[in-house]
């Protein structure tokens, strides 16, 4: 395809996918003075023409019509439980939810902002030191990232600062602050603004979980509690609890995005430029296959087009980056019989279950009210926070009443208590009890990395330019099914300290296979990994790759296990760390940055 | 009775039936669905949310204008799904590897469910008793019946996500009518604005539901 395309005037970066990392890199790269095309495959979208109200506040486009998202028609995934089995298309939207468009899924995300547990970071280092290495299932392929907090410590603030995220700190410079997360490791500054206030399901958890014996702390949240100016003088305003944050793109502009807090400034740079509609085919790669040369990708006329470039970034959603790495020829590719190869290998999802308490029905939990990132959480069995030693697992979930926003059709989807029927009177008269006067406790937890649970290339069934759809070779696994339903069950004792009149504890089942019709989470990771040693990571330190330097792939790709925490904290500070090492190493002495 | 124009597109099943059916809000021609077909989907619809003491029901929401004009939109062509072949069976948790649209679903569906209806009863399902109605439909979702290779469970579950978004969407797609759906759910719509009532803890809200289009409830 690449010998008959156009070919364009070279560009000093390329950028793969328009979303928090690729904007978070177009922006570092013209600062350092660095021609920019950032080329996004979905349309170009922004706060005033896809969240203008009121034509924005619906549920049936936004949440069921996936107006936002991925066009599963032109682009999608095989998945299968085991490699024996054959991998079928995911044709319909349902277990997860990937972006497309301008701002990707970072213009339709819920708000949830986290940094890392610094002891998630070299979880198997950690686990050996605590449990000994044979406290590692066989099989689980545990690693480290090869970075530490500290190390990250300044990224994560700027990403905080970047995205105006409200919370409340524990420890600032080492003195206890405030009444945040008191499991957290100390930050360099407080949060940029204050925590949101607790809806009311939130506020009794706080107080339940307290009662409990946890220690519950407000969510980090990138919905903005006042109004805001961040560093690159983007505006936020202050978000008023509309519960349309997943799914939409925030119409009182509360919500960080890569539309609302970095394009404003971006797109009147005169060293950047977008192109949206423009689907990446391959990076291509010089003759000895060491260097990358630039892109080739489809235009939105359906043009075939080569853009040479010095320096490629890829920053498309986790699955899309590990594809075009398989697609391009970047890193030895993963063979799970000898678990051997990088890039495919450590996929991993995360553990998320909903369990649902009833009140007494005199209370109104008025669930419609919601921000996407805020809410209650505590982590006493989030990270190494527990001793493992006893129970057997390795991992955790941090446990929260995170009420978004519960809006009419997913209230009716979600029906009644269990054993209700799914229509018909009894259902009604469920449905409209559960909606008024319940609220749902989720445990968030971690997924392992596994030998035989991969990505690499469907050999039958082609997207929408004929090349091979990726495969996911996906199950739960023993240890982490124990750790969910270890983790359930301490919610139990929450629901009973807010004197519940009904509990519906929802832990994952063994024997019950990955289900792809149920929504579970988005937060995919793993496929091309980070860390320090290249037999077992695609990417250094940096996000760089091993194989071709002048390629730097950016996204929860690059973790090594599922984290407990939703990814994209970690995503936006891992991009700055690798914008911040480009900017002062490799842009002086381009080739692989060593230490 | 039927809606005006409803009636008149399908009253010789409706009078064949000996009771009386659900009464739709707004006078509506189907524009996809056919006689036969939107008998079924009316009487569907008036027994997946029957009009009670909790609310109004699917009818008198005009889910079935809902649903009739939904099929008119790219995803009822399934222009949002992947539908490359080859298409093949698997187990049921790897997900929809049916080669067929909604439209396509719901033509094989209420074709099916009428066959099951005649078969067993000798007439058609807008024509059976409510408690007949709702054994077929408790039939179909336990994926009991086979309509051709269209499971049934598959058509059921097809129509139970509509008349869901039929009755608790916004009224500019054509059902929730009056907002009714959402008045008995304590829904309030587009409202979309509590930073006033974020930390009015336990009280009930007390503004009524408001539409994209303006409408209050």
């Amino acid at each position: 395809m690449s010998t008959d395309a156009r070919r364009l005037d070279p560009v000093d970066v390329v950028i793969v996918g328009g979303g928090w990392a690729g904007c978070i890199m177009a922006k570092e790269m013209t600062e350092a003075g660095r021609s920019v095309v950032v080329l996004e495959r979905g349309s170009d979208r922004s706060t005033a023409s896809d969240g203008a109200y009121p034509a924005s506040i619906d549920e049936l486009e936004g949440n069921f019509r996936y107006k936002l998202f991925q066009d599963l028609s032109k682009h999608t995934v095989t998945i299968r439980n085991n490699s024996r089995q054959v991998a079928l298309p995911y044709r319909r939207m349902a277990a997860f939810l990937p972006g497309e468009g301008v701002g990707g899924a970072g213009l339709h995300w819920s708000g949830v902002h986290f940094r890392i547990p610094p002891d998630d970071l070299r979880l198997r280092t950690r686990v050996i030191e605590k449990y000994g290495a044979k406290f590692i299932p066989e099989g689980m392929n545990l690693q480290d990232y090869g970075v530490t907090y500290e190390e990250l410590e300044p990224f994560f603030d700027r990403a905080e600062k970047v995205f105006g995220t409200s919370g409340e700190a524990y420890k600032v410079n080492g003195q206890v602050v405030g009444k945040g997360n008191v499991f957290s490791p100390s930050r360099s500054d407080h949060f940029p603004l204050p925590a949101l206030k607790d809806v009311y399901t939130a506020h009794l958890f706080r107080k339940a979980a307290t009662e409990a014996g946890f220690h519950p702390y407000s969510l980090p949240a990138a919905n903005a509690s006042r109004q805001y100016v961040n560093p690159y003088g983007a505006q936020m305003g202050p978000c008023n609890f509309c519960g349309y944050c997943s799914g939409y793109a925030c119409y009182m502009y509360s919500k960080a995005s890569p539309n609302v807090n970095i394009l404003p400034v971006l797109r009147r740079h005169p060293l950047f430029e977008l192109r949206a509609g423009c689907n990446v085919l391959k990076v291509e790669l010089d003759s000895d296959g060491r260097r990358a040369t630039g892109v080739t990708y489809a235009d939105a006329e359906g043009n075939t087009v080569t853009q040479p470039a010095e320096l490629v970034i890829l920053s498309a959603f986790q699955f899309h980056n590990v594809r075009l790495m398989l697609l391009s020829g970047i890193g030895k590719p993963y063979d799970p019989a000898r678990n051997e190869g990088v890039v495919g290998r450590n996929f991993v999802y995360q553990n998320v279950t909903t369990s649902t308490v009833w009140l007494d029905p005199k209370v109104e939990t008025n669930q419609y009210v919601g921000t996407g990132g805020g809410g209650v959480a505590f982590d006493d069995f989030n990270s190494e926070n527990f001793d493992h030693g006893p129970l057997g697992f390795v991992g955790g979930s941090p446990v929260w009443v995170n009420q978004a926003g519960v809006k009419a059709i997913a209230a009716a989807y979600s029906g009644g208590p269990p054993g209700t029927p799914r229509w018909g009177s009894a259902w009604k008269a469920g449905m409209i009890d559960t909606y008024r006067h319940s609220l749902r406790i989720d445990a968030h937890g971690t997924n392992m990395a596994y030998r035989d649970v991969y990505l690499d290339l469907d050999p039958t069934w082609k997207d929408a330019h004929g090349q091979p759809l990726l495969r996911m070779t996906f199950d739960w696994k023993d240890n982490d099914i124990r750790m969910n339903r270890y983790v359930v069950d301490k919610i139990g004792n929450v629901a009973k300290a807010m004197g519940a009149r009904r509990v519906h504890l929802t832990s994952r089942e063994f024997g019950k296979p990955f289900d792809t019709r149920q929504y579970q989470t988005t937060h995919l990771g793993g496929g091309a990994v980070m860390g320090t040693d290249p037999g077992t990571s695609a990417l250094n330190r940096y996000l760089q790759s091993w194989d071709v330097h002048n390629v730097f792939v950016i996204g929860a790709n690059a973790f090594p296990q599922g984290t407990g925490y939703n990814p994209t904290g970690m995503v936006a500070a891992l991009a700055y760390w690798a914008a911040h090492h480009i900017r002062t190493t490799y842009l002086a002495r381009p080739g692989p940055l060593a230490g | 009775m039927q809606g005006l124009a409803g009636a008149a597109a399908c009253g010789t099943v409706l009078a064949s039936s000996g009771r009386a059916g659900p009464v739709a809000a707004s006078p509506y021609r189907p524009q996809f669905f056919d006689a036969a077909e939107w008998a079924f989907l009316v009487a569907a619809c008036d027994r997946l949310i029957p009009a009670d003491a909790s609310g109004p029901g699917a009818v008198a929401l005009d889910v079935p204008r809902f649903i009739d004009r939904q099929m008119d939109t790219p995803y009822a062509h399934g222009a949002q799904w992947y539908m490359n072949g080859p298409f093949m069976a698997g187990p049921d948790n790897l997900g929809y590897q049916l080669p067929y649209a909604p439209r396509e679903l719901y033509r094989h569906g209420i074709a099916g469910m009428n066959a099951h209806a005649a078969t067993r009863h000798g007439r058609p399902f807008a024509a059976l008793s409510a408690a007949l109605q709702d054994d077929l439909l408790r039939a179909a979702e336990r994926g009991s019946l086979v309509f051709g290779d269209v499971p049934s469970a598959t058509f059921f579950e097809q129509l139970l996500a509509n008349v869901m978004e039929g009755a608790f969407s916004d009224p500019i797609h054509g059902g929730n009518t009056g907002m009714g759906g959402w008045a008995m759910l304590g829904f309030p719509g587009a409202r979309a604005d509590f930073m006033d009532w974020v930390d009015q803890y336990g009280v009930h809200y007390p503004l009524g539901s408001v539409s994209i289009s303006g409408e209050r409830a």
